[in-house]
């Protein structure tokens, strides 16, 4: 087993604790097998993405101003970023 | 109104659904139609927290029928009369207008909704990570203009922290590719998971290194997943990683 897929591992699992810090989802990691590795030919750990990843696979926590539908907000976001497709969770009506 | 609404690009479009349907919390100014006395104001709005019935506004986007939401907690910030500044924790699809609006004819008085801000949807909130539609469109400038990604990179978030909130079942490389193509997780492609989970919940599978790789709902709970060697652990629902990340180890037994 590799130390470099080890260390990926732990680098995967730090991410993991940030994304259930951000969300305050406090819940314990259970193992169902010791000794896991990763193979650093595939995949990446998400914060490494570049911006053209990013442009694929991101979000953004977008602070909606009021005035605008939200459909319009996607809309020029779609525009600026020059995207096919964009997505809002949740409608937040404009006034 | 205005305030959190997360947008997700591209291929991360499909995770929507789960915020869609995750908690929404709010600041609201509600306006009082006459005087009512603070300990009345309070009795009042702590009745309102629970399961309570809700019929969609007039100028709504969905079916005017008889609905059941549940209001998580109302928490009064400030009272300056006529004006109750309060903060509402509630069920996705919760209509805040007509919530205050039944708030004030409980009191008699009657109200309305002054001002609305969005201050959570699911995992996101107001933090260093909200960014406003100025500095969005600041770092795009960066990347066109001055060929300069690093402000752009850093506003946009990887999809995972989208379904940040929910449960957390990591796989072993090997189960990556079948899953990809659409196929159930299995027991033994599992290497650890969240506690807690029970058959039902809705979950994400993460692969090793923390990539988002499907959603799915649990045909098991923990415990089960600990204790059995085979059999399907999660039901994949939406597959998010492209299907050529990982190589494809499934199906080559038959050679064997």
């Amino acid at each position: 087993m590799s130390s470099a897929g080890k260390e990926l591992v732990e680098r995967g699992l730090d991410f993991i604790r940030k994304l259930d810090e951000y969300a305050g989802l406090k819940r314990r990691l259970v193992l169902v097998k010791h000794e896991v590795t990763t193979n650093p030919a595939y995949g990446k750990v998400p914060s490494e993405r570049t911006l053209n990843e990013k442009l694929r696979l991101g979000i953004i926590n977008l602070d909606k101003p009021p005035g605008p539908t939200s459909h319009e907000v996607v809309a020029w976001i779609k525009k600026m970023l020059g995207l096919t497709k964009a997505g809002h969770g949740g409608t937040l009506v404009p006034r | 109104m205005s305030g959190v609404l997360p947008v997700a690009l591209e291929s991360a479009s499909k995770i929507i659904g789960y915020l869609m349907l995750s908690t929404k919390e709010y600041v609201a100014v509600m306006q009082l139609h006459g005087h009512v006395s603070e300990k009345r104001l309070k009795e009042v709005i702590k009745s309102f927290i629970g399961r309570i019935y809700q019929k969609p506004p007039v100028r709504s986007s969905v079916k005017r029928a008889l609905r059941i939401k549940e209001i998580y907690n109302i928490e009064i910030l400030e009272i300056q009369y006529p004006f109750v500044l309060m903060r509402i924790e509630c069920e996705h699809g919760t209509y805040v207008r007509k919530l205050i609006h039944d708030i004030g004819d409980i009191l008699g008085a009657g109200a309305h909704m002054r001002e609305l801000r969005r201050t959570r949807t699911g995992p996101f909130k107001e933090d260093e990570t909200l960014v406003t539609m100025h500095e969005l469109s600041e770092a795009t400038y960066m990347w066109k203009q001055m060929n300069d990604d690093k402000p752009l990179s850093d506003i946009i978030l990887p999809v995972e922290f989208g379904v940040s909130h929910l449960p957390k079942v990591i796989i072993m490389d090997g189960a990556v590719s079948a899953i990809t193509h659409g196929a159930d997780l299995a027991v033994p492609g599992i290497a650890m998971l969240h506690e807690g989970i029970r058959p039902g919940d809705a979950v994400g599978i993460f692969t090793l290194k923390g990539e988002l790789v499907a959603t799915g709902i649990a045909r098991m709970s923990t415990e089960q997943i600990i204790q059995s060697t085979k059999g399907i652990a999660v039901k994949t629902k939406r597959v998010i990683m492209n299907k050529d990340t990982y190589p494809r180890l499934w199906g080559r037994r038959k050679s064997q």
